[in-house]
C-alpha cells in the first residue's frame, strides 16, 4: 500500500498525532548549524503546482531538500502543458522518470484523489497541496501544530477556535474545521451567508454570522483570506464594509481573552481581513505558521515515503 | 536507542540487579576520568531513549567523583539510520545537543551495544554538530553480534546472548528474555534489538 496523504481524514487522529509528534524532531533539524539530515537520500521529491503558490511550494522543496530528497518542480507556465499536454499524460511522464512523491495544487477539487488513482501500483505517494476549494491537509496540520505550540493550553483539547472570513473558497477552512474538531477543540465558523458553503452537513463546527459576538470568547481567532480571484459575483458589498464586519481591528483584538491567537494562513490582505496593526501584534503567530510549515512537511514527507513498502514490519534489521 | 518493536518482552532472567547497575555505573565513570586524564572538554551523549538514563547517572557519578559537571546531551539518531524504509522508523524525542561540539571529546552512551548500526548512525549524527576532537562510546551492556567495526571504550557487563533473545536495561537492572509475536494489537516495552 503506497501511502498517500489527500485529506486530514486519510491520517486520522492516530496519524494526526504521529505527524506532529515527528514535526519536534523536524523543528530541532531546522534550528541546527546544518539543517540537513540523510533520510530521504535517493528519494525524489516532485511538486506539480497548477496554480501560483509562494509559500506552500518553496515551503515542501525545503522541507524535501533538509530531508536530503531530490526535488524536482513542474510549473504550468514553463511546461508542455503549453503545448497542450493533459494532465494525465503529464503525470505519468514524471512518474516515468522514477519518483516517490509528487506534491499537487490544483485549481479543481478532487484532482490527488484523481492523480491517486492513475498512479496506482506505481509506489508514488501523492500529497496535496491544495485542491480547489477543497482540501489543504498540510497547512490544517501546520496550523494545528502552531496552536499546540503557540497557545499556553499547549493542546486544541477544549479550546475555542473562531475561522472568521471566507469559508466558501477556502480549501484552509475545511482542512482546518476538520483537523480542529479532530483533535478535541469546538470550532465556530464566522461569515456572512453569501461567504459560507451551500451545504455544511457533515462539518463538525458550529455557525456564526456576527464576529462581535463571539470574539470575547475566541481561544483562536483565525482568519481566512478574502479570495477575490475565485469570486464571480460580488459576495461582499465592498471591501470596506467587508473589514468593518469581519475584519479583526484592533478595538475586536483587544476583546480576545488573554492569551488567544491571531492566525492567517497567508497571503495577507491587510486592512481588509485583518488590520496592520494587529498582524503585527505578539498575539499574531503568522510567521510562526510559515515556518512551522517547513517541519510540518518534513514530518509529512518522512511519515509517507519511510513506511515499509510491503507493510510487513521486519524486525531483524 | 531502542527502536519500537513488535510483539512483547517476555523476562527469562535478571542478569544485573539494581545495585550491579549502580557499581557498574561507578566504575564506567572512573574508567571515563581515567583515560580522559580528567574531564576537560567532556561531553556525555546519550542515545535516545536507553542511553539517557544512563547519560545522566554517569554524569552524576562522574560529579561525585570529580566535582565536575559534565554537560548532558540526548541524541536520536532516526534520521541517520540505514533500515529506514525497511521498518518503521520513527523517533523517539528531538535530539538535544545545544553546543558545538568541535575539539569536545564526546562520550556517547547507550544501554546496549548489538550490531553497531545505531552507533554508525550517532557517529554520522554527531558529525553535524561539529568537528569533537575524539568520540568514545560507553554502553551498560555489550551483547556481541556486530555487524560493523564498532568497539566500545567503557562496557558495565559483556553479555553473550543469541541473536532471537532480547536484553532490556531498566532502573532496577538487566534483564535477559525473549520477544513474542504479538498476539493482537500493542507493542513491547523497551526491549532492544539492532
Amino acid at each position: 500500500m503506497t501511502a498517500h496523504l489527500l485529506c486530514v481524514d486519510d491520517l486520522g487522529p492516530d496519524g494526526v498525532e504521529a505527524v506532529l509528534k515527528l514535526t519536534d524532531s523536524m523543528v530541532e533539524v531546522g534550528r541546527r548549524d546544518i539543517p540537513k539530515v540523510p533520510a530521504l537520500r535517493g528519494r525524489t521529491v516532485v511538486s506539480l503546482f497548477y496554480e501560483d503558490s509562494t509559500r506552500t511550494r518553496l515551503s515542501f522543496e525545503t522541507a524535501a531538500k533538509r530531508l536530503s530528497a531530490d526535488t524536482m518542480s513542474f510549473s504550468v507556465s514553463t511546461s508542455a502543458v503549453k503545448k497542450g499536454e493533459s494532465l494525465r499524460d503529464t503525470v505519468l511522464t514524471i512518474e516515468a522518470m522514477g519518483i516517490d512523491a509528487l506534491v499537487v495544487r490544483h485549481a479543481s477539487s478532487g484532482v490527488p484523489w484523481q492523480l491517486a488513482a492513475w498512479l496506482a501500483g506505481s509506489g508514488v505517494s501523492v500529497v496535496n497541496a491544495g485542491d480547489g476549494w477543497h482540501e489543504h491537509p498540510t497547512q490544517a496540520l501546520l496550523d494545528a501544530y502552531t496552536i499546540r505550540n503557540e497557545h499556553k493550553a499547549g493542546s486544541l483539547e477544549g479550546l475555542r477556535v473562531g475561522i472568521v472570513g471566507d469559508v466558501k473558497h477556502s480549501r484552509v477552512a475545511r482542512s482546518n474545521v476538520f483537523c480542529f474538531a479532530m483533535l478535541g477543540a469546538s470550532v465556530t465558523l464566522v461569515a456572512p451567508p453569501t461567504l459560507l458553503p451551500a451545504s455544511l452537513d457533515g462539518w463538525p463546527c458550529d455557525v456564526a454570522h456576527d464576529l462581535d459576538e463571539v470574539v470575547g470568547e475566541l481561544d483562536v481567532c483565525y482568519l481566512l483570506r478574502l479570495q477575490q480571484e475565485r469570486m464571480t459575483e460580488a459576495l461582499v458589498p465592498s471591501l470596506r464594509e467587508y473589514a468593518f464586519s469581519y475584519g479583526l481591528d484592533l478595538a475586536r483584538a483587544q476583546r480576545l481573552p488573554a492569551g488567544a491567537l491571531v492566525m492567517h494562513p497567508g497571503p495577507i490582505n491587510r486592512g481588509v481581513e485583518i488590520a496592520p496593526e494587529v498582524a503585527d501584534l505578539p498575539c499574531a503567530v503568522i510567521t510562526r505558521q510559515v515556518a512551522n510549515g517547513v517541519a510540518v512537511r518534513m514530518a509529512v514527507l518522512f511519515h509517507l515515503l519511510t513506511a515499509p513498502a510491503d507493510g510487513e514490519v521486519r524486525l531483524d534489521g | 536507542m531502542a527502536p519500537p518493536l513488535r510483539g512483547s518482552f517476555v523476562p527469562r532472567a535478571r542478569v544485573m540487579d539494581a545495585d550491579d547497575v549502580r557499581r557498574a555505573v561507578w566504575r564506567m565513570a572512573h574508567e571515563i576520568i581515567e583515560a580522559e586524564k580528567g574531564l576537560d572538554g567532556v561531553v556525555l551523549i546519550g542515545l535516545q531513549t536507553g542511553g539517557v538514563p544512563l547519560a545522566n547517572q554517569l554524569a552524576e557519578a562522574l560529579k561525585k567523583i570529580e566535582g565536575t559537571e559534565v554537560p548532558v546531551g540526548t541524541l536520536d539518531v532516526a534520521f541517520y539510520r540505514d533500515d529506514i524504509g525497511l521498518r518503521p522508523v520513527v523517533p523517539e524525542a528531538p535530539s538535544h545537543v545545544p553546543w558545538d561540539l568541535t575539539d569536545k571529546t564526546v562520550v556517547l552512551v547507550d544501554d546496549v551495544l548489538y550490531t553497531g548500526r545505531t552507533v554508525r548512525a550517532a557517529l554520522n549524527a554527531l558529525a553535524d554538530h561539529g568537528r569533537a576532537r575524539a568520540v568514545r562510546l560507553a554502553v551498560m551492556v555489550d551483547r556481541g553480534h556486530r555487524e560493523l567495526p564498532i568497539r566500545p571504550d567503557v562496557v558495565g557487563k559483556n553479555l553473550p546472548t543469541g541473536s532471537a533473545e532480547v536484553v532490556d536495561v531498566g532502573p532496577d537492572g538487566v534483564t535477559i528474555g525473549d520477544l513474542v509475536p504479538p498476539t493482537g494489537a500493542g507493542g513491547a516495552r523497551h526491549g532492544h534489538q539492532p
